[in-house]
């Protein structure tokens, strides 16, 4: 397809390559230096999905990533929209999510004049994107936009920003042009193991206390099944970082749950006390390893399988590096494994079951609790339900109880931790996958930096349940101000509240108020037979707080239990 | 300690703010940067000289070759290399001083390139620790204004 008819123009080829990528949709927001682009889309196949706020639709479209495994498009026009397009972009940069982001500029005669709406979005987003393009000849669109997805989804995944000036766009007679790629100084890292396969078998099968450290390089990898083979097979106890959440099925018996500052006490001291480490497509962040990298593990021989050189020994020294696909990898271990014996790891589960059995999760159940309705929840709702989270205590629940059985049906906000990515991303999960449940839990102050996106829901009539855990305050930081600064609470409280309820019938979406326990489950049954969507407002206590929770700068065995 | 890195990039406007943030970004610390067109004029070689442990040097590396405008990186630090750097330096004179800095300017094989009535400009190329002992020895009399290319290397062939 390196021709294209006579007669067509910038936006058009822009449109076609696109299409040629086997986009279907994108989710963006109109302004003055995008007009020729949209009128372009009024004759093109691909869907537009307009969001109330460009933050939105780069949300969205991270969430329709997460959940697809495709790459996620998202549009706005120059400066404004440009510029609200940036935490998005941040957010998918340090989750390594596979974002193409496409934002008007002025013409580029107008370049660098300070003209109406231009900023120098390329130079603001440099450090939060993988690559960026801007376009100054319509003849170069097929090979860009063929070389920006090729990055944003291969490797490490990550966010490619092409800046589009108006005039670009509206060019007439656009002939003549290639899409052959010219990537010459682009690197894809590892695809094989260079031989290291039998170095991790034989550390496996000399191990007593080996524990597996999965994160967000086995959901790109698709590598959760073989871990599972792997965990079986050698009876491996597994942990997952926030990002890995579903590498193992939520109740596995293998799986000792969360590492990390609000992780289980079982996988943080397993981890501490372990002799074999095997980390996989992680980055030992500082959530994780309270930003201690010298103190953590070091009982340990570490393994780390990553995809970027830049992560191997950037902050936990190790001591058998790949670099490489987590799937491919693990695959090739799993091949040699037979050539060595199993580790004997009987004793290890003993003292495993110990710190369970002795540091369970646990709550109230003689009132309303957040972990209440996050546990009904999950018993309520089948395996291919889609769960979206904002930010805060509500999220760390989610990830503690809500029974995730695919890390393709999770979609959060994790390395940036960004409040307002839920109620946009679930948009984008229902897009991509609308014939499965998409569910939001959030926060009434994570659900306020989004709300407008309750627009986008009703106009695209997408029956997406949101579950707000209501407690009137910035739950995570009372919890923060409460055990570090003496119950000084200073500026917490959320006293302009709405009454969500009305203000999600306002919408035009059935709104369901819960104040006690007994009514959690109808509640819950009620809108997850409801044909549209719904907002359950569940008003909690403010004083419930995030346990286990290591503070900041303590080792991960330093934790508050209770 | 130092290090001496090659790196090819693509000859485009916006490379060169690519790789300057990245060290800035990840607190780097630069010593020099050249920057210009090869033999292939598609092409830029920028002989970076950069200050850091073999950890950071790594990492700087690794990070280095991440970004999709480097072609390559290549550390011609403990290699056989020809290393060079060009300094303009003007010089006061006076009556006094002008025989024994024209002296200075001969030891290390200097060429004068501009002369004035107060001050001379001198061409000097050598490693950078020449460079280093040519001004020390001038400045006594008067060093005026010193302009350094920083350092360019190239490995040296096999014998």
């Amino acid at each position: 397809m390196n021709e294209e008819k006579k007669g067509s123009n910038g936006a058009t080829v822009l449109l076609n390559a696109l299409h040629l990528e086997d986009v279907d949709v994108l989710f963006g927001y109109p302004g003055g230096a995008v007009l020729p682009l949209y009128d372009a889309l009024l004759d093109s196949p691909i869907r537009h999905v307009l969001t109330r706020h460009e933050q939105g639709a780069v949300y969205a479209a991270d969430g329709y990533a997460r959940v697809s495994g495709k790459v996620g498009v998202c549009l706005a026009t120059s400066g404004p929209g440009a510029t609200n397009v940036v935490t998005g972009i941040a957010n998918s940069y340090l989750d390594s999510i596979p974002l193409v982001v496409l934002t008007g500029q002025v013409s580029t005669s107008s370049l660098g004049t300070d003209s109406f709406q231009e900023v120098d979005i390329i130079g603001i987003t440099m450090p939060i994107t993988k690559h960026s393009y801007l376009v100054k000849d319509p003849r170069e669109l097929p090979r860009v936009i063929k070389e920006a997805f090729y990055i944003a989804r291969t490797g490490r995944p990550g966010p490619v920003l092409i800046d589009l000036p108006k005039d670009v766009l509206a060019q007439e007679n656009v002939e003549s042009f290639s899409s052959e790629m010219q990537l010459k100084g682009y690197k894809v890292f590892g695809i094989g193991n260079n031989g290291k396969s039998e170095e991790v078998a034989k550390a496996l099968s000399e191990c007593k206390k080996p524990v597996l450290y999965a994160g967000g390089g086995v959901v790109t990898a698709g590598a959760e099944g073989v871990i599972r083979q792997l965990a079986e097979k050698t009876d491996l106890p597994v942990v997952t970082t926030l990002m890995g959440i579903g590498s193992l099925p939520f109740g596995h018996p293998n799986l000792l749950g969360m590492v990390g500052m609000h992780g289980t006490v079982t996988a943080n001291y397993a981890v501490d006390d372990c002799d074999l480490l095997i980390a996989v497509g992680v980055r030992f962040d500082d959530r994780v390893t309270s930003g201690l990298g010298h103190r953590f593990a070091t009982k340990a021989k570490v393994i780390h399988i990553d995809i970027d050189p830049v992560e191997i020994s950037k902050v936990v020294k190790t001591h058998i590096q790949i670099v490489g696909d987590a799937r491919t990898v693990l695959e090739e271990v799993l091949d040699v494994m037979p050539g060595f014996t199993v580790p004997q790891v009987a004793d290890w589960w003993k003292q495993l079951r110990v710190w369970k059995n002795d540091h369970s999760l646990s709550y109230d159940l003689d009132r309303l609790t957040p972990q209440m309705v996050i546990k009904c929840l999950g018993e309520q709702v089948s395996e291919n339900t889609i769960v979206t989270t904002d930010v805060g205590q509500h999220q760390m629940w989610v990830a503690q109880y809500y029974p995730t059985v695919n890390p393709r049906n999770y979609a959060t906000s994790c390395g940036l931790g960004a409040m307002g990515y839920g109620l946009p991303a679930a948009v984008g999960a229902q897009i991509a996958r609308p014939d499965d449940l998409v569910v939001l839990i959030t926060g009434d102050g994570s659900l306020q930096m989004s709300m407008q996106e309750l627009g986008t829901i009703a106009q695209n009539k997408l029956p997406i349940k949101i579950i707000l855990l209501n407690n009137g305050v910035l739950g995570m930081v009372r919890q923060l101000q409460k055990i570090f600064y003496e119950e000084r609470y200073s500026h917490i409280l959320l006293e302009g509240n709405p009454d969500f309820v009305k203000l999600a019938e306002a919408y035009g979406i059935l709104g369901i108020q819960v104040d006690s326990s007994e009514q959690v489950l109808s509640a819950i049954t009620e809108a997850i037979k409801h044909p549209g969507p719904v907002l359950v407002n569940f008003t909690i206590a403010p004083d419930e707080a995030v346990f286990p929770f290591v503070p900041t700068g303590k080792e991960i065995t330093e934790m508050i239990v209770r | 300690m130092l290090h001496t890195l090659a790196v090819l990039v693509e000859n485009h406007p916006g490379v060169l703010i690519r790789v300057a943030g990245l060290f800035a970004r990840r607190g780097y610390n630069i010593d020099s940067l050249t920057v210009c067109q090869t033999e292939d004029p598609n092409v830029s070689r920028m002989t970076i000289v950069v200050y850091g442990d073999d950890q950071i040097i790594e990492q700087v590396r690794n990070q280095l070759s991440k970004l999709v405008v480097v072609h390559s990186v290549t550390d011609l630090t403990g290699e056989s290399v020809v290393d060079r750097e060009l300094a303009l330096i003007r010089v006061e004179v006076s009556v006094e001083t002008r025989s024994v800095v024209l002296q200075t300017v001969e030891v290390f094989r200097g060429r004068v390139v501009d002369m004035g009535r107060s001050n001379i400009t001198i061409e000097l190329t050598g490693d950078i620790a020449k460079i280093d002992a040519f001004v020390h020895a001038i400045r006594p009399y008067g060093l005026l204004e010193l302009v350094r290319t920083g350092k360019i290397a190239i490995l040296r062939s096999d014998v």
